[in-house]
């Protein structure tokens, strides 16, 4: 590989032959003879060039530039490890950074066997051919480097070789940030590539909530050594092949790792300029280092291996896009680097021939070479947010070292709309009830509805508790909800009920979660990014406070792991702590369902000539309707992957040899959960790659370690290779797909290949002519791609990675030290919509077509608009046809079932025989539906289209639209009617039926009519809750215990009897059961009075009522029962034992009161005699004390002999009586 | 009446020992009914604590012989309350064991749940005239159980609702009533649902719900977890007001201190 480079630095070839050679183009045909006899030797190598290029940048640029570990000692043991290179051991001055190469052992020694010896230099023709070269002259305006007489500088291993030490070093180590790219590693297969770092032993911390292994940042040196240690320990760099390290050593290394972790925290601890003085220890100065374009050591070198680099980048030959880019920028931004005390960089200024001395010697190497590379990729750039632009743009840098570059930049920014808003995220909310899905109708039983209604309540009480806990230290998911949410889970019994659960479930994760902000959560100092609203001015002052609010973000980066954020986390938390199988399984299938239906999502589609700026206006819309289609989509693949893979993902590291085999025979049997490669193939086909892509890789995100090596899914991986591989970004053509639409699906892409789970060697061993893809695609006109659908915004919101650009630039300008353990996380919130309902497209035929037609002449708002009209005046029609039609029916139905009642008697019949009858006369009418819905929609239809379409529309458009609209409001209403009215005037018949039923059934008296109150009334009556609690006063005075002073006067009976009877007239406030109790406490008052038991206040002379006064009261109670009540009075109570009982406790008896009572309950009709008298003789039955008995037994016959008297006699008691003396005596 | 919070505490530490009957409540003579609802709060939540100690079997037993020996000696005397105030436990909820217990000793089966609120509705039913005296004595003089109680609380609620619901008239805001809510099938009714959401200090109301009793903390977490939850879970946010003091809704917008939590948290949630 390196002989390619060197060939390639040796100008022995051109960089574009070298790139057509690495994407082995067939453009091919002016390739210079030499160059290609010289690249043809190194065929097998192809394929494993541009890793190590890319390793070789990083390597390099480790050496250099800030932030990686120390760099490594240079022992002559870390030699013999070199990457199985023939003349390695002899060639260890690349020191052990080397190693971080692909440790290739490829039989291919022809390809390493010229590099040392090749002694012949030549200009080549100049890197200018390429394209992208335009960058070039601007940079090659420096010194002229004297190339042929290169020199290596030093002998193998030798310590005297410059060994420059870095302050503050981009963290190349950081798997983070540059992830290692394929190549082969050692051992005897010698066919596997590893990644760039072997040593990556962590595999307990691979389980699915936490970020990877490689993705974990690495320690940050805080006092970076500044002398070559030969002590260094570090794992990072040695790069010994795995198979030399000893699992103990591994261990050790993992535990020097975990303890190093707590030193990332969210500010280093390393002092920086800010914050503290300058380490003495340190040679070199810490300001940041001015970048000065006249002092880069070996520009022509620099300048082809950018060419090479850009090439490589523009090709889609590297994995990811974003990746270099960020790498890029912490070229640009490297701070300082400090050179070792035996480093002179004037030594060397002409060192170009190979790859021994190193690419960066310096600050300004890396910036020019960054700036080169930047210079190729304007394009890119130009698409980024407006804040990065700014930033970009005024990067001093860049204006020193590309002055014109910086002016497009600038210009960019200036053009830029591309605002990333910073709104806050809405604040979460329930899903509201349904009463088409919710209600009783749609479960099996009344048990299952109101346990659904339960899990409901259980469900949010979980999220808001979730909610209210989740960022508490030591709160956690499992502990605090687990238990609960399984116990709910538990009664999901029916599997109906299962799939009710699994619907909220997902309306409320894509109700919270699929707006970004809902994903980002609203953790302080999380949600706008504080540095890019600022700023730069204020930055320094801001630092102290960056440094108390932010926490350290393990998932930052520019790749990070596929995580939950936000509210999602609950999610998954809610998930795993459910561990329900038939959850899941609903889950999948509800999810599966619900992408299918969003994927299948008919979005409008562009006209590309439509320019003006109505149109600009819709395309507003539309782009903000994709974006919640996508957002959705993505949302729910993620979880449908997440919960699919589950059951295979586990913390062990995966499987190999046979058991791989055994295990790959096995998962091929299973089907997909849905079948995504056929998704896949349409949406390419149909040119939707923009749509289905994006959430087709948040499903594969989480797949296992197996799953791409199924030969389902590799279809698919290659299918998304191809992909990437022809998304070109710089050929941009009519029809063809939109730039930003592959920048989001490159991004998106870039960041699936750098997935642990997805086989590194994937990307590169993987032969993808590119323009095969090309040639499969049967495509419609105007497919989605080729629409400009994707804003920066949804880029943004979909790759929040892409933001970490902007922050290393903010972190530049704020002078902060950079990578200290976590940069904030980037949220880029849109707002967005719930769905629009999607007009179906039903209509066919040549009308269908001529409308069809019609539209594509028109701005889609008018479509939109005619469809949007169809579809609310068919559902209005739908409804009005319910409120008028049906509910004619449904009173015809109750008058003849009341017709049928009368005439059968009071049983009526069977009531499902009844239903039928009733439905057969009933549903004939049903057909009056179709020409009424007609009607409606005739009527409504023109006017809702005329007010939403602008005034000026022409009237024959106007016409047409409306006329289409009438067609489809009709054809949707009719459509739904004819097929459902019958069953709807059934439904609604069954329902007034056993309504009427029940009513006929029990308490005929409590259907007595009701009167209201008087049209005068003005409801001043006092409430009944008052009387009732009044009367129980009374009541509990009565029976006791009671103080010796306590009692009530006469007139606040009679008060109180006079509120009961205004309280009873004016109904206003009087439910029935209030009724109830007050008749029945009446009756007991009357009881009450009756056996004189009321305990009456005053001088004791007084103690007992008067007889006139109790009879007064006795009148005003059986007026009320005759005249007030409506409901039923229990007026046998009156003779029940226990009422009549509390005369036996009195002495003297006096009955007479009974007796008057009894008679007047007679004569006002309010009881019958018969009744009476069947009351008094079954009070003969209960035991009583025998003088009792007797008098009861006198007033029986009292009553019955004296059937008629209007005048009521009442002294005939007395003459039992002692005298009233002797009574107060005796109590 | 709008209390603060340290006020109610007050108040509720000088009724916790006081038993829920007529004649020791007419000690509090100062605004009786707002009293009257704290006290009532206070003392349903002491019963809440307390309630399982005089549901084992031995309290049952040890009670009931009580009785049988107390009205053996003097059936007239109010036995089963008295046994009620010592016990610290409320008259009708004693009533009720006692009524049971009776009840499996002298019928074959175990009376059900509706036998039993039957007679204790209508003592009339008590098959033995002492027990039914008794049983109506208890009912009559419990403030704070029992059916009476139960229906002054139902018709307070009804009531509350009738005026809420004029007011709402009298203002012009369209509501959707419980009963039309129920005929749309909906699981969970507040009182009213407003077809047009109102801001109320801010913050916009879905739904109002009538509360009776005195808003103290605890209900209000009850009522919470029951109905606004309940509510809020269905995408309504509304608000819970409650009487004034003075028997009268001036506003919809009625003071109530203690619902400010549930109004305030999380800024209600948005609509």
């Amino acid at each position: 590989m390196a002989a390619v480079l060197e060939s390639l630095l040796r100008e022995e070839v051109s960089v574009a032959a070298v790139v057509r050679w690495i994407a082995r183009s067939t453009r091919g045909s002016e390739d210079n003879p030499g160059e290609a006899a010289a690249l043809s030797s190194l065929r097998p190598l192809r394929k494993e060039f541009v890793p190590f290029l890319l390793n070789f940048l990083r390597e390099q640029s480790s050496r250099v530039l800030p932030q990686g570990p120390p760099t490594p000692a240079k022992a002559p043991g870390a030699s013999a490890a070199l990457p199985g290179r023939p003349g390695g051991p002899s060639r260890g001055s690349r020191g052990a950074r080397s190693q971080l190469f692909p440790p290739t052992e490829a039989p291919s020694t022809a390809a390493e066997a010229p590099l040392a010896r090749r002694g012949g230099r030549r200009r080549g023709p100049g890197p200018a051919r390429e394209r992208g070269g335009r960058g070039l002259e601007e940079g090659v305006s420096g010194e002229n480097l004297p190339g042929a007489g290169g020199r290596r500088l030093r002998g193998s291993g030798s310590p005297s070789r410059p060994s420059l030490t870095l302050s503050d070093p981009p963290n190349l180590s950081n798997l983070e940030e540059f992830p290692p790219v394929g190549s082969v590693p050692p051992g005897p297969a010698g066919t596997k590539p590893s990644r760039r770092i072997n040593p990556t032993p962590v595999s307990e911390e691979r389980s699915l909530s936490k970020p990877k292994t490689c993705f974990t940042s690495p320690p940050i040196s805080c006092v970076p050594s500044s002398q070559p240690s030969a002590l260094d320990t570090s794992p990072w760099g040695l790069g010994l092949p795995p198979g030399c390290r000893s699992l103990q050593e591994e261990r050790e290394m993992l535990r020097k790792e975990r303890s190093k972790q707590p030193q990332q925290s969210p500010t280093p601890t390393c002092p920086t300029p800010e914050l503290g003085s300058p380490l003495p220890s340190r040679a070199g100065s810490l300001t940041d280092e001015p970048a000065d374009p006249a002092r880069v050591s070996s520009r022509q070198r620099l300048e082809l291996v950018a060419l090479v680099y850009s090439s490589c980048i523009a090709e889609n030959l590297v994995p990811n896009l974003f990746l270099e880019l960020f790498f890029v920028f912490q070229l640009l931004t490297a701070r300082r680097m400090v050179t070792a005390k035996d480093s002179d960089p004037e030594l060397s200024p002409g060192v170009l021939d190979s790859l021994e001395s190193p690419l960066f010697q310096s600050i300004h190497d890396c910036v020019f070479f960054a700036v080169q590379v930047l210079e190729c990729h304007f394009q890119v750039l130009s698409n980024l947010d407006k804040g990065t632009l700014k930033l970009l743009a005024e990067n001093e840098r860049l204006l020193c070292f590309s002055p014109a570059l910086q002016g497009r930049l600038r210009a960019a920014y200036e053009g830029s709309v591309a605002k990333v808003s910073l709104a806050m995220p809405p604040s979460a909310q329930a899903v509201s009830f349904q009463p088409e899905t919710d209600n009783r109708a749609n479960f099996s039983s009344d048990r299952a509805f109101h346990t659904f209604k339960k899990q409901r309540d259980v469900f949010y009480e979980v999220l808001r508790e979730w909610e209210d806990h989740h960022e508490e230290p030591g709160w956690d998911f499992e502990k605090g909800l687990g238990s609960r949410i399984r116990a709910m889970m538990g009664q999901l019994s029916a599997a109906c009920s299962h799939s009710h659960f699994v619907r909220l479930f997902q309306k409320q994760l894509l109700q919270m979660c699929q707006s970004p902000g809902g994903a980002g959560g609203t953790v302080l100092g999380e949600a706008p990014d504080v540095l890019s609203m600022l700023g730069a001015d204020k930055l320094g002052r801001l630092w102290r406070l960056q440094e108390r609010l932010m926490a350290p973000q393990s998932s930052g980066g520019p790749c990070p792991p596929p995580t939950f954020p936000g509210c999602q986390g609950f999610f998954r938390d809610f998930i795993l702590s459910a561990s329900s199988f038939q959850f899941n399984q609903h889950l999948m299938d509800s999810l599966s369902l619900k992408i299918r239906e969003l994927n299948g999502l008919a979005l409008p589609q562009h006209e590309p000539n439509d320019e003006d700026g109505e149109s600009d206006v819709d395309w507003q819309g539309e782009r903000r309707q994709f974006a919640v289609v996508l957002l959705s989509l993505r949302l729910l693949a993620k979880f449908l992957g997440f919960v699919a893979f589950l059951p295979y993902r586990g913390p062990e590291p995966p499987p190999t040899g046979e058991l791989q085999d055994s295990i790959l025979a096995l998962r091929s049997q299973v089907p997909p959960v849905l079948d995504v490669r056929t998704l896949l193939q349409r949406g390419l086909q149909a040119r939707r790659a923009v749509l289905t892509v994006p959430w087709l890789v948040e499903f594969l995100s989480f797949a296992d370690h197996v799953v791409p090596l199924l030969d389902y899914y590799r279809d698919i991986f290659i299918l998304l290779l191809r992909l990437h591989r022809s998304l070109v970004l710089s050929q941009e053509s009519e029809g063809k797909m939109c730039f930003l639409n592959k920048l989001l699906l490159l991004a998106v892409l870039g960041w699936l290949f750098q997935i642990p789970t997805v086989p590194e060697d994937l990307f590169f061993l993987e032969e993808g002519p590119s323009d095969a893809f090309e040639v499969d695609t049967v495509a419609p006109e105007h497919g989605l791609d080729a629409a400009p659908v994707v804003d920066q915004q949804l880029l943004y919101t979909c790759c929040p990675y892409i933001g970490e650009l902007r922050k290393l630039l903010a972190l530049w300008v704020s002078g902060s030290s950079g990578r200290s353990g976590g940069f904030m996380r980037k949220i880029t919130p849109t707002t967005t919509t719930g769905l629009g309902a999607q007009p179906s497209r039903t209509s066919q035929g040549l009308q269908a077509r001529l409308a069809h037609a019609f539209f594509h002449n028109q701005p889609p708002s008018l479509r939109r608009t005619v469809e949007f009209v169809a579809e609310r005046i068919g559902s209005n029609c739908v409804k009005h046809i319910k409120a008028t039609l049906v509910a004619d029916l449904v009173r015809q139905a109750e008058s003849l079932l009341q017709e049928q009642l009368v005439t059968q008697g009071e049983e009526g019949g069977d009531p499902a025989q009844l239903l039928e009858i009733l439905c057969s006369q009933l549903c004939p009418h049903g057909a009056q539906a179709l020409a009424l819905g007609r009607e409606f929609c005739h009527r409504k239809s023109p006017g809702a289209v005329r007010a939403l379409l602008p005034e000026e529309t022409p009237a024959a458009v106007l016409s047409s639209a409306e006329n289409i609209a009438v067609g489809l409001a009709t054809e949707k209403a009719c459509a739904w009617l004819s097929a459902n009215i019958t069953a709807l005037i059934r439904r609604e018949v069954k329902a007034a039926v056993s309504r009427t039923l029940r009513a006929q059934g029990p308490e005929p008296a409590a259907r007595g009519e009701r009167r209201g109150c008087s049209r005068a009334c003005e409801h001043h009556a006092p409430l009944p809750s008052h009387l009732i609690s009044e009367i129980k006063d009374v009541l509990s005075l009565a029976v006791g215990p009671r103080d010796p002073d306590e009692g009530v006067s006469p007139e606040h009976l009679e008060q109180l009897l006079g509120q009961l009877g205004q309280t009873l007239r004016c109904r206003q406030f009087l439910c029935p059961p209030a009724e109830q109790h007050l008749a029945k406490c009446s009756v007991d008052l009357a009881s009450l009075l009756v056996a004189d038991q009321i305990p009456i206040l005053g001088p004791p002379a007084q103690y007992r009522l008067e007889r006139g006064q109790a009879r007064r009261l006795l009148h005003m109670l059986l007026s009320l029962w005759k005249e007030d009540f409506q409901g039923p009075v229990p007026l046998q109570l009156l003779l029940s034992p226990r009422n009549v009982g509390l005369l036996a406790d009195t002495r003297p008896r006096e009955w007479d009161l009974l007796l008057f009572l009894l008679r007047e309950l007679v004569e006002k009709g309010l009881m019958g005699r018969m009744e009476i008298e069947a009351c008094l003789g079954s009070l003969h039955q209960a035991q009583w004390p025998g003088d009792f008995a007797e008098e009861l037994a006198t007033l029986s016959n009292l009553f019955l002999a004296e059937p008629h008297l209007p005048e009521p006699q009442l002294r005939a008691c007395e003459l039992v009586q002692p005298n009233r003396g002797t009574v107060l005596a005796q109590s | 009446m709008i209390l603060t919070k340290a006020q109610y505490k007050e108040i509720a530490q000088c009724l916790v020992s006081v038993p829920p009957t007529r004649q020791s409540l007419r000690k509090l003579n100062q605004s009786r009914a707002t009293l009257l609802s704290i006290f009532s709060q206070e003392y349903q939540k002491h019963i809440k604590r307390t309630h399982a100690k005089h549901h084992t079997s031995e309290a049952i037993e040890s009670y009931y012989q009580r009785y049988l020996n107390g009205v053996v000696k003097n059936g007239a005397a109010p036995v089963l309350l008295d046994l009620a105030n010592e016990v610290d436990y409320a008259p009708s909820l004693m009533a009720r064991l006692i009524l049971e217990r009776f009840l499996q000793e002298h019928e074959e089966t175990a009376p059900s749940k509706s036998v039993i609120n039957s007679m204790l509705r209508d003592p009339s039913q008590i098959p033995d005239g002492v027990l039914a005296n008794q049983v109506y004595q208890c009912i009559v003089n419990d403030c704070c159980y029992g059916p009476l109680v139960d229906c002054i609380k139902h018709a307070i609620g009804h009531e509350h609702e009738v005026l809420l619901r004029d007011l709402l008239l009298e203002k012009n805001l369209p509501f959707l009533g419980e009963d039309q809510l129920r005929a749309k099938g909906c699981d969970k009714t507040p009182d009213f649902i407003l077809q047009v959401p109102v801001a109320v200090e801010g913050h916009i109301i879905h739904w109002i719900e009538s509360k009776a009793s005195f808003g103290d903390e605890c209900s209000h977490h009850a009522y919470l977890h029951d109905q606004f939850w309940s509510y809020w879970n269905r995408s309504w946010t509304g608000i819970p007001i409650r009487e004034n003091g003075e028997g009268k809704y001036r506003d919809v917008r009625l003071h109530a201190g203690l619902e400010k939590p549930c109004l305030l948290r999380k800024g209600f949630r948005g609509v």
